[in-house]
């Protein structure tokens, strides 16, 4: 099988879709000639023009609202925000319009817009363009969350998002854009709501997301020289989040850590933790653990942004804590 | 306005001003091509007296607030070079102890409310300063830059909307550089002057020079003595040109702009054009310009020198300054 880096698996995904279906449609700031800002649209003004793949100004409210609009009268567009750092002047749209208009209207609209952006430390971005925000987004009925870590999903998942009927917010890393995976060249597609099990394990549970998947996969060959055998669960969906797959990981294991790059307060580690605690609480052997990053905003000096952002280091510390 | 009007401290002030703008971005980009530097730049070179003419009409008491491409209005303002410097280097001892970086400097003390790396944001925080003001009852006026792009948001038009209402002592000032990133205005809005879009807000538009520092000085002067008598907010537009891309990295030419277009704009360079103006005026002699270009130079190494040395943050900084501790 060919490897292609996260960033073509996007690209891929929106070329064949926007080529199976003329609905699907592209806007976003710099995303025509340009590729956008992490070049992900590269190469899709040339083939679709310039009435499939539209610039816009600044003015990401509008983006989202056009995206919504265009949707709600048949549309599927995929809007590109630079940075999910930048969603927050759109969360009117998103939040109180997007997400909600099909239960308002009584189930008689439908929104079928994607709105992908990236997010995630480790280029000393600072605190305006380094955040990783998915929680705000699982906090609101109406949205589903995706958050792929591999080429492999962000392709299949894309594909499954453009189709899905509902708004989807798709969230990237800044960091994975490079990653190379397999991705078959014959058509797949990744249901949204089923997680991946990266790695088998017998010891530990680890459920991350995003690039701290990678970081887990590492941490979990370090301590297989230790004898810890971990499993390492990537829910590639934050809503739907494929519960079951989680807890019977736990079942298994008696033991859970979560990963996520996010800070930790009322992050999508504290939900799963507390899924577990419902509905496993008899098969937990220990306390939960989660990994994030510290409470605080993200410093701009390289040393202080690594001091802050989880890595395999404090993943391994974690979970031979709860083994050892 | 007569250069004779003006005084030749203050000439000499801005033309020594943008002389530090100048080698202070090209300092910074050689240094981050050097890999010298984390995260990002965004380089203000061609845009400095736009910087300087705005800031040399304000009092060292009155405001501003600035953008991701902010070192030039930032340092136009009254910030040091090396203080500048330590922050990009990510040091204990920049504007903002290296947490904040190239984006988000700021020093209260000078009247620099920082700057932002969101686009627009910059605006209706500045009607907040000018509101705050204008209730404690002090004639302190606050200017707020950002660029053609920033004025497609919503928060452009909401704070130009909230401070024409409440005729608040504010200066709207646009760097329009043509370009926002790498959509050229004609594609991002379809009017030609940003001035106009003051008329739908009901207050005072103007588009002036870019290049001319004198123009830019002359045209803010007038609106900070609007803002001052209670009169209300200016939208004031500088035609300029950024002559670096939009990052430092970025070509700048290829793509959205031609080498030909860049060529023509890099002859009107605002810092030669001063200095003509200078001397022609009889206000200095190419030496004392010279001894000003030398000093300036030397400000530069010392802050290099300076930013070196110092210490980086301790890592338990990353957890201060989120809340005021009591
Ligand atoms: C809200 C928001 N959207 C997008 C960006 C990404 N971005 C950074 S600079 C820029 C262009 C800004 O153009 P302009 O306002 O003209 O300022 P210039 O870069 O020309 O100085 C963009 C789109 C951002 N920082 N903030
Ligand atoms: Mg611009």
């Amino acid at each position: 099988m060919r490897e292609i880096t996260y960033r073509e698996a996007v690209r891929e995904a929106l070329r064949e879709e926007m080529r199976r279906d003329p609905s699907v449609f592209l806007l976003g700031e710099d995303i025509a000639e340009f590729g956008g800002s992490y070049k992900v649209t590269q190469g899709l003004l040339d083939e679709f023009g310039p009435e499939r793949v539209r610039n816009t100004p600044i003015s990401e409210a509008a983006i989202v609202g056009a995206a919504l609009g265009a949707a709600l009268v048949g549309m599927r567009p995929v809007a590109e925000i630079m940075y999910v750092d930048f969603m927050a002047i759109a969360m009117d749209q998103i939040v109180n319009q997007m997400a909600k208009i099909r239960y308002m209207f009584g189930g008689k609209a439908k929104a079928p817009a994607v709105i992908r952006t990236q997010g995630g430390t480790g280029r000393s971005s600072a605190a305006q363009h380094a955040q990783s925000l998915e929680a705000w987004f699982v906090h609101v009925p109406g949205l589903k969350v995706v958050q792929p870590s591999t080429p492999y999903d962000a392709k299949g998942l894309m594909k499954a998002s453009i189709r899905d009927d509902n708004p989807v917010i798709f969230l990237e890393h800044k960091l994975l854009y490079a990653e190379k995976g397999l991705v078959p060249e014959e058509e797949y597609v990744i249901p949204l709501g089923k997680a991946d099990i990266k790695r088998p394990g017998k010891d530990v549970t680890v459920v991350a997301t995003s690039r701290m998947v990678l970081k887990a996969l590492n941490a979990a060959k370090d301590l297989e020289q230790e004898g810890i055998d971990v499993e390492i669960i990537d829910p590639r969906t934050l809503t739907p989040l494929d519960e079951d797959t989680i807890l019977e990981s736990v079942k298994k294991t008696g033991k859970l850590v979560v990963v996520h790059e996010a800070v930790r307060r009322c992050g999508i580690g504290a939900e799963i933790a507390a899924t577990v605690a419902e509905k496993a609480f008899d098969y937990l052997d220990a306390p939960v653990k989660r990994v994030t990053a510290l409470d605080t905003p993200m410093p701009f000096n390289p040393k202080l942004e690594a001091f802050v952002t989880p890595d395999e280091d404090k993943i391994k510390r974690a979970i031979r804590e709860l083994v050892g | 306005m007569a250069v004779s009007e003006i005084g030749k401290d203050k000439l000499l002030h801005m033309y020594r001003k943008m002389g530090e703008i100048r080698v202070f971005e090209e300092t910074a980009a050689d240094l981050f091509m050097k890999g010298r530097l984390p995260g990002f730049l965004h380089s203000s070179v061609g845009q400095e007296a736009s910087s300087v003419g705005a800031c040399a009409a304000l009092r060292p008491e009155d405001y501003m607030t600035s953008t991701h491409r902010g070192h030039g209005d930032i340092i136009a303002k009254g910030a040091t070079l090396d203080r500048m410097m330590a922050e990009l280097f990510a040091k204990e001892t920049g504007y903002c102890k290296g947490k904040g970086g190239s984006m988000h400097i700021a020093d209260l003390d000078l009247g620099i409310l920082g700057a932002t790396g969101i686009v627009g944001a910059g605006l209706p925080y500045a009607v907040g300063a000018a509101l705050g003001f204008k209730m404690k009852g002090t004639d302190q006026v606050v200017l707020s830059f950002f660029g053609d792009g920033g004025s497609n948001t919503g928060a452009f038009h909401e704070a130009l909307n909230l401070a024409a209402v409440w005729d608040l002592p504010v200066i709207f000032l646009c760097h329009n550089n043509q370009y926002a990133e790498t959509t050229p205005q004609r594609v991002h809005q379809k009017i030609k002057d940003v001035a106009v879009r003051a008329q739908a807000h009901g207050i005072p538009g103007v588009t002036v020079d870019g290049m001319d520092v004198l123009a830019v000085y002359e045209t803010t002067k007038a609106a900070v003595e609007r803002a001052k008598k209670g009169e209300g907010p200016t939208l004031i537009e500088s035609k300029t040109y950024r002559f670096m891309g939009h990052f430092v990295g970025d070509p700048g030419v290829g793509i959205y702009r031609t080498r030909e277009e860049v060529e023509e704009w890099r002859k009107r360079d605002p810092i030669p054009n001063f200095r003509k103006v200078l001397i022609e005026a009889g206000v200095a002699t190419e030496a004392e310009l010279n001894q000003i270009d030398q000093d300036v130079a030397k400000e530069m190494e010392e802050a290099i020198r300076f930013a070196e040395a110092s210490p980086e943050p301790e890592l338990e900084e990353a957890l201060q300054d989120i809340f005021v501790e009591s």
